[in-house]
């Protein structure tokens, strides 16, 4: 799959490597991989906190616009240094701990969230060299590392002492765990058609052009558009963005485990939740939609990370979309959602994609009939269950009372 | 199909996104202090004193301090001292202009019922909303200085209402010139007809008005 001879690289592709050693060229050769990983971890930091602080802005400006006014636009030339502002305010809020509350666990479970939603970023591929750290195992390691949040979610809820912080906790915890079942299936067939678990090769295995102009991303296969879909869908609620934002349900929890907290820990888990937001449209990025590769091959001169970058833009984006148009789910449809439809589609999916991988050697004709069989797999069940599911429910009539 | 529902939805967002660029129905936020609103004519909150020459607003108040507006206004906001002396109006007849004419408005409800039984129209309903202040008592009383505005303030804000007012004002005038020219007249006539002064009046008064009705 990767192509035998790569194109010459710019120095744009190598920048951030030239750069990397212009700062440890500076160390004795002993002290270089220590101050190497250090700087990736800054420049994963700043990098993300910035992203981080510009998404908050993106989000209200979009999110005004689309509700017909203009968000942020006092602070800075069009509103441009507003999270600055908001980081002020949030550093200089004072600092409440409740009473009954379990004060270590108190300061521990905002520390926790970032620190654990800031490890999947070191196996992600921002660019042809761009990954901190090279795992065998990196898929596995990016999830094991993900469900940790969940404890930090309930550490915040129970230390807490409040009942709301508690029930959103509970709620968060079986979100969670439900929809990271989903989310697993929904990468097991990449897995299994890339045969490997590494972020790179995974990249490397979407490389090059079918036909000359089709990138061979999976998303342009049946099985991986409705993976990405599924994942997409796992993903919103994973990181507990409408319509999944159940444990923070204004109307009925407060601020759900977020009540308690104020001040700097509770931008903390603002800036917990849009890194996991990151991390995983990032590996969206490298599972389905071909990682850091261009589009097209004439574009190949733009460096890598550049394409990286925009495609989690895109699909950020898409995030901040979906909350601006779908109204926060309930939780009894929030669990049906997960184990009656995402859960039998991704087992269906996987299968789909043992079949893909099988049938890999088909040509000619053989090859409509597999894309056939392999789209009717994919819309099939989606038509049979989505109909089953919303008998009786859907569509809605409204009556007025 | 499942899922059209939620491309429906998406498609609104997305229209009203892009609409808000370029289509002022869908983007209808004014931003305030630097753009303010087009208020409408009816639009009233606090009254102000009509004053007929700019220059000289104490002068030309139209309020003589009949006190009348004071002894309606339902929840007592106005406050009227009158003069002891008489100054000209603008007609130049010498009346008792108000020497304390204040208005607390903190307490006023812009009910406009000063407005409706003032027999002066010297009294209208203004269109200020910027009058927040950080003293709480002396600053929301408002003096006379405070409360005259020109005549050509009211065709500004109320242009309907400040036309109707200047042509009944005007003909008021009219007329009140006729009668005073027809008393003139008659008193010219009525040494020669002491005895029936009535009737010597009347005919006279008629002829003086019929060319002045003509045009």
């Amino acid at each position: 799959m990767i192509p035998a001879a790569l194109p010459p690289e710019s120095w744009l592709e190598q920048a951030p490597l030239l750069a990397r050693d212009a700062v440890t060229g500076l160390l004795p050769q002993s002290w270089r991989w220590l101050a190497g990983s250090l700087l990736e971890i800054a420049a994963l930091l700043a990098g993300f906190g910035l992203l981080f602080a510009y998404l908050t802005l993106a989000e209200r400006k979009i999110l005004g616009r689309i509700q017909n006014r203009p968000g942020p636009n006092r602070t800075g030339w069009f509103g441009l240094l507003q999270p600055f502002a908001d980081g002020v305010k949030a550093l200089t809020k004072e600092d409440l701990i409740p009473d009954g509350a379990d004060r270590v666990l108190h300061f521990l479970a905002p520390v926790v969230l970032v620190a654990v939603s800031l490890l999947g970023f070191a196996v992600l591929p921002f660019g042809r060299h761009l990954v901190a750290v090279e795992l065998d195992a990196a898929v596995l390691y990016f999830f094991a590392a993900g469900t940790a949040t969940e404890l930090a979610v309930f550490m915040a809820g129970w230390a807490s002492r409040n009942k709301y912080s508690l029930l959103a906790a509970m709620r968060a915890l079986a979100q969670l765990i439900s929809y990271e079942l989903p989310l697993l299936l929904a990468v097991v067939p990449v897995v299994l058609v890339t045969g490997t678990l590494s972020t790179t090769r995974i990249v490397a295995a979407q490389a090059g052009w079918a036909h000359g102009f089709i990138p061979r991303w999976h998303v342009f296969t049946p099985w991986g558009a409705a993976g990405f879909c599924l994942f997409m869908v796992a993903a919103l609620a994973e990181s507990n963005r409408s319509p999944f934002d159940l444990p923070e349900a204004e109307s009925e929890l407060i601020a759900g485990h977020l009540t308690e907290y104020s001040g700097f820990k509770y931008a903390l888990f603002f800036m917990a939740e849009y890194f996991g937001m990151c991390a995983l449209s990032g590996m969206a990025v490298t599972l389905f939609l071909g990682g850091w590769g261009a589009p097209a091959a004439f574009l190949g001169w733009i460096p890598s990370y550049a394409w990286f970058t925009a495609k989690l833009l895109v699909l950020l984006l898409g995030f901040i979309w979906i909350r601006a148009t779908l109204p926060r789910l309930r939780l009894d449809q929030l669990m049906r959602f997960a184990w009656k439809f995402l859960v039998p589609l991704t087992v269906l999916n996987l299968a789909n994609a043992a079949g893909w991988a099988l049938t890999a050697g088909w040509t000619g004709p053989l090859q409509l009939v597999r894309w056939a069989v392999a789209l009717a797999a994919v819309v099939g069940p989606f038509v049979v269950l989505g109909r089953t599911l919303s008998a009786g429910t859907a569509p809605r009539i409204y009556r007025y009372a | 199909m499942l899922g059209t529902g939620i491309l429906q939805g998406l498609l609104v967002t997305a229209k009203n996104f892009a609409g808000s660029f370029h289509d002022p129905a869908r983007y209808t936020t004014l931003e305030y202090p630097e753009a303010k609103p087009v208020l409408p004519e009816a639009y009233r909150n606090f009254p102000f004193l009509v004053c007929d020459n700019p220059d000289d607003p104490m002068g030309t108040l139209r309020c003589v301090a009949c006190q009348i507006c004071e002894k309606e206004c339902p929840p007592q906001c106005i406050y009227i001292e009158k003069s002891r002396d008489k100054k000209p109006d603008a007609s130049g007849k010498p009346q008792i202009y108000p020497a304390v004419f204040a208005i607390d408005t903190s307490v006023c409800m812009g009910c406009q019922i000063c407005v409706e039984v003032c027999p002066f129209d010297a009294i209208k309903m203004d269109q200020v909303y910027e009058i927040a202040t950080a003293d709480r008592y002396g600053a929301l009383v408002l003096d006379r200085a405070q409360l005259a505005k020109p005549n050509t303030y009211f065709h500004a804000i109320h242009p309907t209402e400040a036309a109707e007012v200047d042509a009944r004002l005007a003909a008021d005038r009219q007329a009140a010139e006729e009668k005073a020219r027809a008393a003139a007249l008659a008193k010219a006539a009525a040494p020669a007809v002491p005895g029936n002064v009535k009737s010597a009046v009347a005919p006279v008064a008629k002829a003086a008005q019929a060319p002045e009705a003509a045009p």
